[in-house]
Parts: C-alpha cells; structure tokens; sequence
C-alpha cells in the first residue's frame, strides 16, 4: 500500500452534488487501500464528504481548508 | 487528473491473485453485512425544471454512495426523458398538441413557478452558469453513468403516444405501479414523490 495520491479529483467550482458525483466515478478506478485527493470549494463538501465516506465505508483520512479550498484525503475501501 | 504509483514490481503474481481474492471477499462479505442493499426510489411526476433538478440531484448521489437508486417516470415526469431533438411527438392531434404546449426533452424544461414565458429558466439557467451548478442534461448522464435505473411509467408512454424509438436511450423496460409499489416497500428504501 503506498502513501501516495493515486488520483486527483479536482471539484473547484462545481456545486453539489458534483464534487461527489465525479469523487465516486473517480474511485471506481482506484484500488481498495490507495488514496484519492479531492479538492473542492463547496462549503457544503465538508458535510457531504463526511455523510459520502460513512455510506460507502471509504474513509476521510486527511482533511484541510485553505483559502477558501477544502481538500479530503480519501482512502478507497 | 491521475497521478500514476510506480507498478509493485516486489509483489509476485502469487501474492497478487491472493490479494485479489482477499478483495473480492470483502466486498462479498460487505455485501452481505446485515440488511439487503439501501435503496432510493423516485416518482418523478413532475417535468419542471425545479423539481426534475432534485429528483436527478438525489439519485446521481444516490448512486455514487453504493445504493441502488431507481427512478420512476410518470405523467408530466416522462417527457424530459424524451430525446432532446424530438419536437412533435404523439400519434393523434391531441397528443401532438401537448407536445407542442409541453416541448419534450431534458434541455427544455420550464419553471413550476415563475415560468414568465421563459425567462424564469432563462435566469436560472444563468445563475446555473455562474455559479457553476450542473444542468439538468449533465446531472442526467452523470446519473446514467453511476447506473442509476430509470424506469419509465407504461400507461403514461401509451396515453401521450410515446414509442421507445421517442425516449433517451438507456431507459429500463416500461413498468407499471405493482412494479414500483413493491419497490417501495422493500427493506432498507427510501421513497419520494416528486
């Protein structure tokens, strides 16, 4: 298992419920164990992020904001 | 954007199937975790833009968090899903007729409130843009691209002369109220009417 990104998904600018949309498409692609960054500007995502890991048993296992961009680091289940 | 791990080259094609397996067996085993799948199943009724928005809204993310989201299209709810192109559709007048007071197709939706000849989605459409919100034709192939199932209403294609050559492709087989009753009912379902 690496610690590295596996895949980017870059959700600036888009409303609900695209930064989620686009996050699970992404994951689809992304083996269970490696991480997948998103980034998003949706105040909402924080939320959502939280609700969308709990569903779906992913896990959130970086979070941050900064200047107004929230990224989650996310670890594919 | 996918930035690329360098290949395991240490792992061997062994250990490689076992971690497979290990895998397929605990998505199983997730699969199977108490309670069948979460389910949510929409009665699209309406066509309008402000509640055909919702109803694509709830099931892309539905679908995106790991439930099996269905998608009923009845009355006035199944003309979006008329391809866009369509103008006319209908075998007698008066199916024609509605046709031409209701255009068809997901990029022509009015507002249930506020319509004012088209300005009201006019307006909508351009705050859609600015503040970068999905429209409707997007949400519905982000929706048809996560497998959300949609399942048009058999009495509604009858009575608006509707043929399966008239809708967007990738529909379920039309279905009738027994069918999406027993959705409803099912363990571990949401149910709206929208």
């Amino acid at each position: 298992m690496s610690e590295a990104i596996h895949t980017t998904v870059d959700a600036k600018g888009l409303s609900c419920p695209m930064p989620i949309v686009k996050t699970a498409q992404a994951a689809k692609n992304v083996p269970a164990g490696e991480l997948i960054e998103v980034l998003a500007t949706d105040p909402g995502s924080v939320k959502d992020f939280a609700a969308w890991t709990r569903s779906t048993g992913n896990a959130i296992v970086e979070q941050s904001e900064d200047g107004g961009v929230y990224r989650f680091v996310i670890k594919r289940a | 954007m996918t930035t690329e791990t360098a290949a395991p080259a240490a792992i061997d094609a062994d250990a490689e199937t076992k971690l497979t397996e290990a895998i397929a067996a605990a998505s199983q085993a997730e699969a199977s975790t108490p309670g069948a799948q979460r389910q949510l199943v929409i009665i699209n009724w309406s066509g309008e833009y402000d509640k055909v928005m919702p109803t694509l809204i709830m099931a892309s993310v539905a679908a995106a968090s790991g439930y099996k989201a269905q998608v009923f299209l009845t009355f006035w709810g199944l003309l979006p899903f008329v391809k866009d192109e369509k103008r006319i559709t209908g075998e007698n007048w008066m199916q024609k007729m509605l046709s031409t007071m209701q255009r068809p197709g997901i990029s022509h939706l009015k507002m249930s409130k506020m319509n004012f000849l088209g300005m009201g989605p006019w307006m909508i459409g351009k705050l859609s843009q600015q503040y970068n919100v999905a429209s409707p034709k997007e949400l519905l192939e982000a929706c048809q691209l996560m497998g959300v199932e949609f399942l048009p209403c058999q009495m509604t294609m009858d009575m608006f002369g509707l043929k399966r050559e008239d809708m967007i492709d990738g529909l379920g087989e039309p279905v009738g109220a027994a069918t999406v009753l027993e959705l409803m009912t099912e363990e571990r379902t949401a149910s709206l009417f929208i």
